[in-house]
This record gives C-alpha cells, structure tokens and sequence, in this order.
C-alpha cells in the first residue's frame, strides 16, 4: 500500500532524509525508529502528502503522492506529531468537520464518528472544548481524526508521545488490532513498542535506513544474541576454562560473581547454529551444577544503540 | 461538486471558529459603536447628516475605508497564522483538499463574518428612511462597494497571516499595506503628488486605491471596472497566499 522509493529531502544543504526506500503492504504494521532528528518525521510528511520529496517517489495505494495527491491522501489516515487539533471546537465539532472533509454525510457521518468516538474511548468529553482536554484526551481526538473514514493505510508519527502507560497500552492495542486489515506505518523511539505491535521494525539514522527487518531480525544483530548465559556454583576462572575447551566457544566473559555461585556468557564462533551451544553447555550439566542457562535472544535497545550511537557523538540536531 | 463541498466545510468551519471566540462579538460591536459615532456625531458637525437637508448614507460610506483599516486586519489576521500555530495546517493541508479549496473556504467564512456585520448596520439605512427619502438605490450600491472593499482588505490580510505564526505581526503588516491602498487615492496624497508628478503618473496611482474605486459606488455608480478591481484584488491576494503556503512546504 505504500511505496517509498529512493525518497530524499533536503533543508537547504541538510538531508533530513537520504535515499530511503521501503515499502509497507496490507495487514503489515511497521515502526519507524530512530533518534531524534533523525528523519521519521520528515519521512512522514512526504508520504502523507505535506512535504514534496527533493529526490524519489512515494506511492500510496498506487498513487503518486506528487502527482495525484487527493486520491492517495484519501486513503491515508494521519496523526501528525504532537497531535494537532482545533483548539476553538468541541471534540464533536471537531470530529463532525474530519468526517465532512472525508466526504462522509448523514448516516454515513453519525456511524463513523460513534465508531472512533467508540474506539478512542471519547465519550466523557464528546462536548467538551479541545482547548481544555488533556493530552492524552488531546491525543485521542487527534488518533480518532485520523480513523475516522476508516483508512486503508494509517500513518501515525509518536502516537504514544506523552500518554500515561495505561494509554499507551491501549493505543498499542488498537494499532495491532487495525493492523490486521491495514498497512500502518508509525514512529517511536520506545523499544518495547516494537515488540508489542510492529511484525516488521526500520531503524533509521541521520535520514538513512541502517536496519529493517521483524523485531526478532533485528535482535539477532545484537552482539549479544546467540551467546548463551549461565550461573554455575563453581569459581569463575575454573567455569571460564572449562566452557572454552568447548569448540564452539569463541569468548566467555564473567558477568557477576556472587557467593558459591558465578554468571558467565560464552559467546560462539560465527556460523554456529541456534540452540547448537546451549545443547554442548547442557551437556556438561553431569559435571557442573548448573542453576539457570539460556541463550540470548539479543536485545532491540542494544541493536539501536549500536546502530545510531554515532548520532549522539555529531550532535547538532534540533528536533 | 466535490470542490463545492470541501470549500463549503471549511468555510463552515472557520465560520463557527469565529463566533465560538469573543473576538467575532467584541468586532460587531466595535464595528457597529465606530459606523454610529461616525454617521451622526462626526458627521453632523461637520454639518453633514442632520444639517444636510437630504437624507443619506454618505458619511456612513466615507469613513468605512478608515475603520476597515483596523477592523479587517484583525479579523484575517488568524487565518492562517493560528493554523501554523498550532499545527493544524499540517493536518488541514494533509486531508483530501485542495490548498486551493482550503484558501478559497478560509476566505468566504471571513468575508460572510464581514457581510454580516455590515448588515447589522441596518438600523441606519431604517433611520433616513425615517429621516427623508434617500435613494435606497444608492445607498445599496454604496453597500455592495464597501463589502467588495472590505474584501479586498481581508485578502490582503489573508497574504500577511500567511507569512507568520504571530498574529500580531501579521495584523500590523496587513494594516501597513492596506494603508498603502487607502492614502494612493485619500486626496491629500493626490494633491501632493499632482504638484511634482505628471498627471498620468497621479492617475495610474489614484487608481491603484480602494478608496477611487469605493467612490463611485458610493454615488450610486455601479461600474463594472470598480468591482473588476476589487474582484482581482481578490484574487491576486489568493494567488500571492497560495504562492507563501507552498513557500512554507519546501
Ligand atoms: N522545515 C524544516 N526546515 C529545516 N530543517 C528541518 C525541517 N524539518 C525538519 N528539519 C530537520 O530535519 C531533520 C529531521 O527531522 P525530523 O524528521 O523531524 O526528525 P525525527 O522526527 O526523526 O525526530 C532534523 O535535523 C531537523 O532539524
Ligand atoms: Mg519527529
């Protein structure tokens, strides 16, 4: 449903966002992270239509978003960062004008505005003014805009920015539940909302895209996935030397050493297969006595650490 | 059609923005206080309304290009402004429409917000009517002439609160240009003028000004040059608005 292709923007001499090509299909909910400055936003207006690209072209539904812009934007539903809304209308009021701009009259109008009113759990302030909502409430009228005609495709910039967890849990769950019959493209720079919602994860960085993939993709490109972690009873230089005679094992490093007992993590050699080295570990259970093993999924905010911590270091971003 | 409707939602919209405000209240009735004071006070000592010996509505036309000055500034100077503001141009020019239609509906709702207080002026049209016997023909040209104008202000505005997210950059703005408008035709200017420059010269200037073009409506002369003027004030403004937005979106 969306189509990014070679999309490039620049301010002035800065590329906000640098050849960036990717594409979201129906039922598929994707997560656009990465740190601050680093493009999503910008990314986001060009799909939705607000920006034109510099380079590249975006396609939604098959629409040029250029070229023929008011078919593509009407399958588009769109949460702008910081979720602007009205201030001088009444949520309804509100509401009422989003459906009327979407084409939606009468019957047609009452029954989508009660579904996202419904959805968004908006009723306690149905009539109250936009001005005076909370920002959770503020954000919800916002979200309820932006599915008001049902899109087909949903792109929604930090929907959970600034909601307690209650609400984030269920704006969570209303993105995964819309993402069965949608394609849906949204930014965080929360890592457990990858695993919560998203069957495919973009890390971008300074306008580039440095990783994409499912959430497990990605985790498997932290160091530490693959290695296995154990607690033994036993001293560590004697474990250490006993899991490198393994011919598996790369490296074992020590984590934490407490009474009897010692963690360590022994990292295998490339090319070993998943569960190969915990198996070979297992086996020395007969020897050893050993309180807990696993091996390590890897984990998202390491993979994201290490993928976009030269951003930090260059500094200079504004946003 | 489809334009028709968009325009028409927007324009409902901005229409409603204005009365859910004080501002829309607190302008009536400045603008209603200001058209009285006017038309009796200041004009009967300069011996015009009462001392006329006929009934009519001039002085209430003379002195509308100086209160549209201030008025209409204030009333277009949110347009876009607020928009930017808040963030709600992202999600405006983001829905189905044209920035067009999103201009043209913007525009409507607040020159419809100006036709209605000029109508809310009908007491006075009651009273010469009560007074004498005006012609009620001229007086409704003289009506036509000052909401065109009026327009022409409020588009002039429209291109001011484009440019910024302060309203009240944008309002100075606006009045600086409108003024520009005004005093191109305000007699003192053209006598000024008429004393170094070529008359040429003065008339191409006198008729870049509000106040030549209003002037024959108010005698009841419906001209079509006059209201193709102010039409393509209008439009030329719109153009110049759309030209800024789309300057904005880089
Ligand atoms: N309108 C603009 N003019 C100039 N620079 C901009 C503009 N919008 C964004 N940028 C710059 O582009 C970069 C990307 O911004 P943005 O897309 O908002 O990042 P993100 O949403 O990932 O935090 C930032 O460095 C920001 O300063
Ligand atoms: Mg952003």
């Amino acid at each position: 449903m969306i189509e990014v292709e070679g999309l490039t923007k620049r301010f002035g001499n800065k590329r906000a966002v640098d050849d960036v090509s990717f594409t979201v299909a129906r039922g598929e909910v994707l997560g656009f992270l990465g740190p601050n400055g680093a493009g999503k936003s910008t990314t986001m207006r060009v799909i939705t239509g607000f920006l034109p690209p510099t380079e590249g072209r975006v396609r939604v539904g098959g629409h040029d978003v250029v070229e023929s812009p008011i078919p593509a934007r009407r399958l588009i539903g769109y949460l702008p960062e910081n979720a602007p809304a009205y201030t001088d209308m009444t949520v309804l009021g509100f509401l009422n004008f989003a459906a009327e701009i979407r084409g939606l009259r009468r019957q047609a109008k009452t029954s989508a505005i009660e579904r996202a009113v419904g959805l968004c759990f908006l009723e306690p302030v149905l009539h109250q003014s936009v001005e005076t909502l909370s920002k959770g409430y503020r954000h919800r009228t916002c979200f309820a805009q932006a599915i008001i005609h049902d899109p087909l495709v949903l792109v929604l910039d930090e929907p959970t920015d600034g909601l307690d967890p209650n609400q984030k849990h269920e704006v969570r769950n209303l993105i995964s539940r819309m993402g069965r019959s949608k394609a849906i493209i949204f930014s965080t720079h929360i890592l457990e909302e990858v695993d919560a919602v998203c069957t495919r994860a973009i890390i971008i960085d300074r306008g580039k895209i440095v990783a994409n993939g499912t959430p497990a993709e990605l985790r498997r490109k932290s160091p530490a996935a693959g290695a296995v972690t154990l607690r033994v009873k036993g001293a560590a230089n004697v474990v250490s030397a006993g899991l490198s005679e393994i011919p598996l094992v790369a490296r074992v490093t020590v984590l934490e050493q407490s009474g009897e007992s010692v963690t360590v993590r022994a990292f295998p050699r490339p090319g070993a297969v998943d569960g190969q080295l915990a198996g070979a570990i297992g086996a020395l259970a007969r020897r050893w006595q050993i309180e807990q093993l696993q091996t390590e999924e890897g984990r998202l905010d390491e993979v994201f650490r290490g993928l976009t911590m030269s951003d930090t270091a260059g500094g200079g971003n504004v946003q | 059609m489809n334009a028709l409707a968009n325009i028409k939602t927007i324009a409902k919209r901005e229409l409603n923005a204005y009365f859910s405000s004080p501002l829309a209240y607190v302008f009536i009735v400045i603008f209603l206080l200001l058209c009285g004071f006017f038309t009796f006070m200041v004009g009967s000592r300069m011996g015009a309304f009462f001392a006329h010996g006929q009934a009519s509505l001039d002085t209430f036309f003379i002195w509308q290009p100086w209160f549209y000055l201030f008025l209409v500034p204030a009333v277009g100077m949110r347009l876009w402004a607020e928009e930017r503001r808040v963030g709600t141009l992202e999600l405006l020019l983001t829905m189905p429409v044209t920035s067009w239609q999103a201009i043209a509906g913007k525009f409507i709702a607040s020159w419809v917000f100006l036709g209605l207080a000029l109508l809310l002026t009908f007491p006075l049209v009651i009273t010469v009517n009560y007074l004498g016997s005006p012609d009620n023909g001229v007086i409704l040209c003289g009506y036509a002439g000052s909401w065109l104008m009026a327009g022409a202000y409020l588009a002039v505005s429209c291109i001011t609160s484009a440019m910024t997210r302060a309203q009240v950059v944008s309002f100075i703005i606006s009045l600086v240009l409108c003024l520009f408008l005004l005093l191109a035709g305000f007699s003192p200017v053209i006598n000024f003028l008429s004393s170094w420059a070529s008359p040429g010269f003065v008339n191409a200037v006198a008729s870049c000004s509000v106040i030549t073009h209003f002037l024959n409506f108010q005698k009841g002369i419906l001209d079509a040059r006059d209201v193709i003027f102010f039409l393509s004030l209008i439009v030329f403004s719109l153009f110049t608005t759309a030209v800024i937005l789309r300057g904005h979106r880089k």
